[in-house]
This record gives C-alpha cells, sequence and structure tokens, in this order.
C-alpha cells in the first residue's frame, strides 16, 4: 500500500514537473517543487555535508584518495590509536583490532571477519579516533585501514589502498556472507508457535 | 539487602551463570536503595523547583537500575567511569507507559552526547530526488505523529536466571514517542525506484549506522523529538531520534543526523553480530519481536505478605502488533487462566495484564503466556531451544547477541515464606566459539 503511494506520489511530481516545464513558469527550487506540501523546508547539503559520505559495502561511494600500510604506522601512532587498541593493534584496552575470535557473545567482529573491507574504511572516516572522530583525512584513513589490513594479513605490507583498489581486497567472511533478505509487512518471523486450538 | 557491590567480573561470571539464588543478584535493585537510603528530612512540596518542574513524594525513591558491562567483549576503556547504561525498574511500576526518568536506556561504546538543538540537522541523502537538510525547526512543521510502543534491547534477557525482574528483563521500557513519520520525510525527499532501505546514523561519537527495511521505513517508523509529551531526554536521543515499532531496540537509532537511502543494507559496526552470524535463523529473526509477557508482580527479589487475596500482574508485548491475551499459570505451566487485560491495549505496545489470586500458602510457580494478534503464543523454554537445537547449556550461554528475542516464558517461584525466586532451573553455561 504505502509502495503504492509513493510510486503514485513520484507520478505526480512528474505531472507537476512537467507542466512547470511547458508552462515556462518560474522554475521551482531543485529540492521542493510547487504544488508539493512540504515545499520549502528543507535546504539542499552544503559541500561539506557531501562530502561526509556513509560509504557502501561495495565502496562505490569511496572518495579519492590512497595510504599504505607503511604510511598508517605513522598515521595510527600520530593520531593517538595505541592509546586505546595498543602499539600493534592487539593489545588493548579496547577491542582487539588484529587477530580476535568471534565468539557467540561477541557483539562486535574482529576487523578480519568484516566481509567487506570499505565497511572498514567507513568507520574509522566516521567514527575514529574515539575523542576526535571524524577528524582523519581521507588519506589517513586508507593510510591506517592499510595498517590493520596489513596487520591482519589481508594485504601485503606496500599494497596501496585507495578507492579503485580498496573494495578489491579480498575479505575471508565474504564468502560466507549472505545479502539480509528485505523485510515485508508479509515476511513471517522465523519462530512462530501458534496454538492448535 | 545487599551489602555491597559486586565487582564487574563477578558480575559477570555469576549474572550469566550457575548463580544460585544465594548468589548476588547483579546490581543494586530499586527496593535496595529505598530500603538503604531513608527519605530526605526536609521537602518543601511547595518549593519553586517542585512548582516549576513538578517533584515525586520523598517516599517515592525508586530508581533505575545501572548497568554493568552488558558484553564481554565491550571495550574498557569509557568517556565517563561509569557506563550511562541503566535498566528500567519493572517490578516497582504500575500501568503500561514507563517514566521517562525510569526508562531503560544503553549506551554502546561512547557515551551521551550534549546536542544543541539549535545546531542539529538531519540529514535525508542517497537515492532521492532532492537531499535535504532539515534544521529541528522545520521537522516539527511537518505533520506531527504520536505512537506508545514499547522498546527492548535485542540484549534484553541478558541473565534469565537474575534474582529480579529487573535482572533478567530490564531492558526494555514503553513511551509515547511524537514526531514526523519517516515516510513524510522520503516524500518529501522523492525516494527513486531502486531504493530497498534507509540507513540511519547517529551523531553520537560512535556514529552508530542500522540498516532499516524500505517497507518498515514507509510503514510505521517516527522521526522522533517528543518523548511522554516533553522533548526527548539526552539519554534517549535529544534532540532527534528514530522510532521503529517493534524493532529490535538497536533500529531505534538515537541523536538522528542522516537518512540515507540505498539499496542494501551497509552492514557497519553494530550490524555484524546479526547480519554475519552462520545461522541463518537469528538473520531472519532480527526485525520485529515475538510476543513475549513477564509477571512483575509478585516477581523474584519480593516477599508476599501472607495467604489470602493477592493480584499477579505483569507486561505483555509483541513487535506483530497488538497483543490479543494473556494466561497465567500458578502450577508451572500445568493449567493457565486467562488473564484481563488492563489496557489500553495498543499495537506494539507494553500491555498489562491482571489476574485476582488466592494465595494459600502453599509453594507455587508463576508464569504468563502472550498471544498477539498474528496468533503467534509465546514459546516456553524447552520450544525456543527445540527451535535453536540447543541444549538448555548453550541456551544460555549464547543468548545474548547471537540469538536475541528470548521471549521464552519466565517463572517465578512462591516459597511457603512467601519469597519469590526465579523459578528457573540452574543451567551449566557453555559458551561457543566459532570462526
Amino acid at each position: 500500500m504505502a509502495r503504492l503511494r509513493m510510486v503514485w506520489l513520484r507520478s505526480t511530481w512528474w505531472l507537476t514537473c512537467t507542466a512547470s516545464v511547458v508552462l515556462l513558469s518560474v522554475a521551482a527550487d531543485a529540492w521542493g517543487q510547487e504544488g508539493q506540501p512540504f515545499a520549502g523546508l528543507g535546504r539542499p547539503p552544503s559541500d561539506a555535508e557531501r562530502r561526509d559520505v556513509l560509504v557502501d559495502p561495495d565502496g562505490r561511494e569511496l572518495p579519492i584518495g590512497s595510504g599504505s600500510a607503511a604510511e598508517g604506522v605513522t598515521v595510527y601512532a600520530r593520531r593517538g590509536c595505541t592509546a586505546c587498541h595498543g602499539p600493534t593493534g592487539s593489545e588493548g584496552p579496547a577491542v582487539a583490532l588484529v587477530g580476535g575470535q568471534v565468539t557467540t557473545r561477541t557483539n562486535y567482529w574482529p576487523i578480519r571477519h568484516w566481509p567487506f573491507a570499505p565497511s572498514i574504511w567507513d568507520y574509522i572516516r566516521r567514527a575514529m579516533p574515539y575523542d576526535r572522530p571524524g577528524t582523519l583525512t581521507v588519506d589517513e584513513v586508507y593510510a591506517v585501514t592499510a595498517f590493520l589490513l596489513y596487520r591482519n594479513d589481508l594485504i601485503a605490507e606496500d599494497y596501496v589502498l585507495d578507492e579503485q583498489t580498496l573494495p578489491m581486497v579480498e575479505m575471508p567472511a565474504r564468502s560466507t556472507y549472505q545479502i539480509p533478505q528485505a523485510w515485508t509487512l508479509e515476511t513471517p518471523r522465523g519462530f512462530e508457535i501458534v496454538p492448535e486450538h | 539487602m545487599q551489602a555491597k557491590r559486586p565487582s564487574r567480573r563477578r558480575f559477570l561470571k555469576k549474572s550469566v551463570a550457575v548463580a544460585g539464588l544465594a548468589a548476588s543478584p547483579p546490581a543494586l535493585g530499586a527496593t535496595a536503595s529505598a530500603a538503604e537510603a531513608p527519605p530526605p528530612a526536609v521537602i518543601d512540596n511547595n518549593s519553586l523547583d517542585a512548582v516549576l518542574y513538578g517533584r515525586r513524594s520523598r517516599f517515592v525513591t525508586i530508581t533505575r537500575e545501572i548497568e554493568g558491562r552488558s558484553h564481554s567483549t565491550t571495550p574498557r576503556i569509557r568517556p565517563t567511569p561509569q557506563r550511562p547504561s541503566a535498566r528500567t525498574p519493572l517490578a516497582e511500576l504500575v500501568g503500561g507507559i514507563t517514566p521517562t526518568s525510569l526508562h531503560f536506556t544503553t549506551q554502546h561504546y561512547y557515551g551521551i552526547p550534549d546536542i544543541n538543538p539549535d545546531e542539529h540537522t538531519l540529514m535525508i541523502e542517497g537515492l532521492v530526488e532532492r537531499p535535504l537538510v532539515f534544521t529541528m525547526n522545520e521537522l516539527r512543521r511537518f505533520p506531527v505523529v504520536s505512537r506508545i510502543c514499547f522498546l527492548e534491547c535485542i540484549g534484553n534477557r541478558p541473565s534469565p536466571r537474575a534474582e529480579t525482574v529487573t535482572g533478567t528483563h530490564g531492558r526494555m521500557g514503553c513511551s509515547e514517542w511524537t514526531g514526523v513519520p519517516l515516510s513524510l520525510l522520503l516524500e518529501a525527499a522523492g525516494i527513486k525506484n531502486s531504493a530497498q532501505w534507509v540507513i540511519a546514523e547517529a551523531a553520537s561519537g560512535g556514529r552508530h549506522t542500522k540498516s532499516v527495511p524500505m517497507e518498515k521505513a514507509l510503514d510505521d517508523v517516527l522521526v522522533a523529538y517528543g518523548q511522554n509529551g516533553e522533548p526527548v531526554r539526552p539519554d534517549h536521543g535529544f534532540p532527534l531520534r528514530l522510532v521503529v515499532p517493534g524493532f529490535e531496540g538497536i533500529y531505534n537509532v538515537k541523536w538522528l543526523r542522516r537518512i540515507k537511502v540505498v539499496d542494501q543494507p551497509y552492514l557497519s559496526f553494530q550490524e555484524h553480530s546479526r547480519f554475519l552470524t552462520p545461522n541463518p535463523k537469528t538473520q531472519q529473526d532480527s526485525y520485529e519481536f515475538g510476543p513475549s509477557s513477564v509477571i512483575t508482580t509478585p516477581s523474584g527479589g519480593q516477599r508476599l505478605s501472607g495467604p489470602g487475596p493477592q493480584v499477579i500482574s505483569g507486561l505483555a508485548w509483541s513487535g506483530a502488533g497488538v497483543v490479543t491475551g494473556v494466561e497465567v499459570s500458578t502450577d508451572g505451566g500445568r493449567t493457565y487462566h486467562q488473564a484481563e487485560l488492563a489496557g489500553p491495549v495498543l499495537p506494539k505496545a507494553h500491555t498489562r495484564f491482571v489476574l485476582p489470586w488466592r494465595w494459600t500458602g502453599e509453594e507455587a510457580t508463576l508464569q504468563s503466556r502472550c498471544l498477539d494478534e498474528k496468533g503467534q503464543l509465546q514459546p516456553s523454554e524447552a520450544e525456543y531451544a527445540r527451535y535453536w537445537d540447543l541444549t538448555r547449556g548453550q541456551l544460555y550461554g549464547t543468548i545474548q547477541s547471537q540469538l536475541g528475542h528470548c521471549n521464552w516464558v519466565q517463572p517465578w517461584k512462591v516459597g511457603r515464606d512467601g519469597k519469590v525466586t526465579n523459578g528457573l532451573a540452574p543451567v551449566d553455561v557453555v559458551v561457543d566459539v566459532h570462526g
């Protein structure tokens, strides 16, 4: 139902758009068509907001940049990663970035078990360092990602990560990962008990 | 009641494991604090503060119960000395709405941010015709909707054999949430045909992100700025949060700063454990909660005043919609009686049930089970274990993030002395390791 309604709304927008163009009326702002009930609310994202990208698992949205494990060692130390993750990434006191096991009580997955390498880049870029998230440069994020992938034996030390090569890094967990089925209003729960009466 | 607080390490061991009922409870209960803290001598009910914002009686001292480390893997580093997560004191509460001050709250890895609402924005981007950034004031100019719904952590039931109902079920609450339907914001931005999911992102340090299926996003998801009639509190996501009725707590992204419309789930940090588990059943049940219920009165840690008239009361809820019935047993599940739904009975909301009961003074085992509008019945522990193909030891060793939805029936045992204890039999825990 909801879907149908959205489709219908889209078509009315199209009509409105087309009519506006045909009548050569005043060009509506790109983000608020005339006749649309919420037109005028909201503004387009700024350049900075557009750069603050949330990267997809396939890495199609990775920004241009590069870095290697050798550079990553420096970034890792200079940006204070050692304070929480230890000098080589496995000492803690925070979660081990190198090695690590998945247990049935694990609430996070050690990065070598992540199925998509770009997700690691994305998380570091948005959420790290712990006390100043979002302050690493694009190249620094590539470098520190390379350092961690290298330390987990997933890439060679001199392998340069960039927006092209990072998505190609083969993650061992990729082969067992299945894309979750999209939930619909009709999707039954797996575990269901329906009484007999 | 309890003299000293157990150390974290001991807490972890005991809350999961064997921990006979003689062992220390996981944390201080509300009753304990009530017993320990005498009412302040002088409180002026007519003071300016009391008149301006209201104040409860000095004889009421119910508090939330601070969480220990809920996950054995949680990093030990904290931005604050104490983890700002706490459970709802279910046994002390009446009705269906959880007071905001007592509503459970969970923070993962990062503390509660201090956000200026005048500077806070929400960006809608991705597969949309018009990416948009809204201020809080603009969001308030959209048509407003309120929904009363429960919010439950996927890690609720962290220690099913805990002494009190706060220990067994305290990671849930029920509020009236007020805000803009997400569908309206998506309509304003114009979603493209390829859109299948939305990714919600938090403004907190960890930048928590969660993938929400599009059909749910267009159904009843709220971008909420109100909770129980006033602005959402900081520990619940001030100034803006996502409310995804009936779904696991982790979907309800707090401090919401971005909605990205996409064609596939994005699998960030906190999503892996659910999406990547080798058990496909876990993935299938990683959305709405099934039918559940628990008796809160009488419940563990309480003592019946004596034989004679008593009342059995508790909460029932289901992510599938309305609770259609609750049955209560006083003999450990051999026979069940229909309880009365005290109302209001709302979809995906805590529903209070009540059953008058005459206690004879003999041992009794009280438990409840919920039936929801989809015709699903709350499972017994044995039925739950059978579905997951687990022994009891495995069940209690694996529950937290891998299974979730731990909605099996909770028994409370009433002793001849009137003392109420957890009725689940002791168990040897097995912790599996894979990968």
